[in-house]
């Protein structure tokens, strides 16, 4: 099997983003792949290690890119691949859509491309989804389980009421959750073997397309409001009392 | 302005966000509920209740079960014979899938899961988190028509009024499925993490409970995650009183004690409840991007430093397995006539 998984580099989910000169800023945390994609590239080589076949990572951005790529390579992918160029200033969700359908079919005989639910900056979580729909695949989102057999797919989705149960014809598109199986850490090889691997850049001349045009303006970014909360600490005798102290307080608050 | 609001449901039971979209369409115009789905008179009469002007209703056999392809031709079929400004959907997984879709299909932009949104002439700008919360964002849509996803429980839901009508436009399914839906395994029942007004979650912490002693037989682990499971259970009962969900950190899915269903969290749920009771959980930021917009929190804590007492309205410094049960009982007293 072809399998592609779609990856980002992100700040860290413990990374203090605040404003700076309109522009989000990090201050020394790390970029990292995005904590989805690690399930995106665990889903992936899972499903080759049943079914043999290669994984590879791919991911548009700039050279951070090569951060997600590299954790993708460790972790186990056979290849990987940049989609970079500067006239891609800063892509939105929509443009990495538009941009991986082309690679995707460029890199030709693909069976499934894997992306997480989102990324955790933009927060979008809409690139799988119109990704499919610009490759005219099926879109199987939210995924817990993938089972394949020959060129059908059979896949648990992880939504508000449940698990649905769904069957498609490959090529798809997948995006996965967490349930789908913990994301392996990169062994000690991985990371040598990630470090040597000389990633092929493809620009949007490579692609035979021009930049995305825009579909959002963004007019302005703002720190998060912090509700400045004075914590009261209810105390009492017993148990009990406290109980009966911090239900007064609550239902006080009358929100129910 | 002329706007769209695509009705969620799941099979003919609209979730609640999607009557909060309705209301956020009142105060632009006109509003034209979009329902489709097999058998879902129901859902249209509430649409008229809840506000809407028109309903344009694709009532068919092959929408019985959303499927995105034949949902995303639908609508857009709809556009291509009588279009509108402005499309809101709820922001849950088929409405921001769809709405994903529709932008693709309508050569146009998408703006996912606003908190806020105010017009200037016939353009929306939209407020929405990005960075998991920490920072928001003003955008608005460089295309027509406006699609937008709404956060659920941020936007009041208007009051319904029965006897409301208006008129429905019968229009056809779309075509093109790609997939089969074969059936559902429900979840454990219950209310919904994403409309709970009442939220109780717990973390590690459950599982420090020396007193309780476990089945023989089981080793360390098993032990632990028997300890915590009894510490759920509690949570359960306490989620009980007030017709409430339980949650869990981060921590305690990756101990195992809970189904990763039940995570809230940066790389789990979004939450924001009424009222939100953490128990036994520290407060680590990729939890508290999870539910920091909840209208009211409280934390117990053995640990008087814990960070979520930073977030918290009220605190409880001591050990859950006493205080839980005790809470119970003093909120069921106040609570259950």
């Amino acid at each position: 099997m072809k399998l592609i998984a779609c990856v980002k580099a992100t700040p860290d989910t413990t990374a203090a983003v605040k404003v700076d000169n309109g522009k989000a800023v990090w201050g020394e945390a790390p970029l990292v792949i995005n904590p989805w994609d690690e399930f995106t590239v665990e889903a992936a080589l899972r499903l080759k290690e049943a079914n043999g076949g290669t994984v590879t990572a791919v991911s548009v951005g700039g050279e951070e890119a090569r951060i997600a790529l590299r954790h993708a390579l460790a972790m186990g992918a056979d290849e990987a691949l940049l989609i970079s160029d500067p006239a891609l200033v800063s892509a939105d969700p929509q443009a990495a859509a538009r941009i991986l359908a082309v690679a995707i079919q460029k890199v030709g005989g693909v069976d499934l491309a894997f992306f997480g639910r989102q990324a955790i900056d933009n927060d979008s979580g809409i690139t799988p989804a119109q990704t499919a729909r610009l490759l005219g695949w099926p879109a199987l989102t939210l995924v817990s389980v993938i089972k394949v057999d020959a060129s059908n797919l059979r896949v648990e989705r992880a939504i508000e009421e449940g698990r649905q149960i769904v069957t498609a014809k490959m090529p798809a598109v997948v995006s996965v959750v967490k349930d789908i199986g913990e994301a392996r850490f990169p062994s000690f090889m991985g990371i040598r073997k990630a470090s040597k691997t000389e990633i092929p850049v493809w620009s949007l001349a490579d692609l035979g397309i021009p930049a995305p045009s825009a579909t959002v303006d963004q007019h302005s970014l703002m720190d998060a409001p912090v509700h400045e909360v004075v914590c009261e600490f209810i105390t009492g005798g017993s148990p009990q009392e406290i109980a009966e102290h911090l239900a007064d307080k609550v239902l006080g608050e009358k929100l129910l | 302005m002329n706007t769209w609001v695509y009705i969620d449901h799941f099979k003919g039971e609209a979730l609640p966000a999607s009557w909060e979209a309705v209301g956020v369409g009142k105060t632009l115009g006109k509003v034209t509920a979009l329902v489709f789905g097999s058998g879902v008179d129901r859902l249209v009469t509430a649409a008229f209740e809840y506000g809407v002007d028109e309903v344009l209703l694709a009532d068919d056999p092959s929408l019985l079960d959303y499927r995105a392809e034949l949902f995303s031709s639908t609508l857009k079929q709809a556009f291509a014979e009588d279009s509108c400004d402005v499309i809101l959907f709820p922001t849950t997984s088929r409405g921001r899938e769809m709405a994903a879709m529709a932008a693709i299909d309508l050569n146009t932009g998408v703006l996912v899961d606003a908190i806020a949104l105010e017009t200037t002439g016939d353009k929306l700008i939209v407020t929405r988190p990005i960075y998991s919360g920490k920072v928001l964002a003003k955008v608005s849509c460089l295309l027509k028509p406006q699609i937008v996803t709404l956060r659920g429980r941020v936007f009041p839901k208007p009051v319904p009024q029965a006897g409301r009508s208006g008129a429905v436009t019968k229009i056809a399914a779309g075509s093109g499925p790609l997939t089969t839906v074969e059936g559902y395994t429900s979840s454990e029942g219950g209310v919904s993490l994403a409309d709970a007004n009442v939220i109780i979650s717990g973390g590690r912490g459950l599982a420090e409970n020396p007193a309780l002693q476990p089945p023989a037989g089981m080793d360390a682990k098993q032990a632990e995650t028997w300890h915590a499971q009894q510490g759920f259970a509690m949570l359960k009962e306490l989620a009980g009183v007030f017709g409430g969900a339980v949650g869990a950190s981060r921590a305690a899915v990756d101990a195992g004690y809970v189904p990763y269903a039940m995570q809230v969290g940066q790389t789990g749920k979004l939450v924001s409840p009424n009222i939100y009771f953490a128990c036994g959980i520290s407060g680590a930021i990729q939890h508290l991007a999870g539910m920091r917009s909840s209208k009211l929190i409280v934390a117990i804590n053995k640990d008087k430093e814990a960070p979520i007492f930073k977030v918290s309205r009220f605190g409880v410094i001591g050990d859950l397995y006493q205080l839980v049960p005790a809470m119970i009982t003093a909120f069921k007293q106040r609570l259950v006539k």
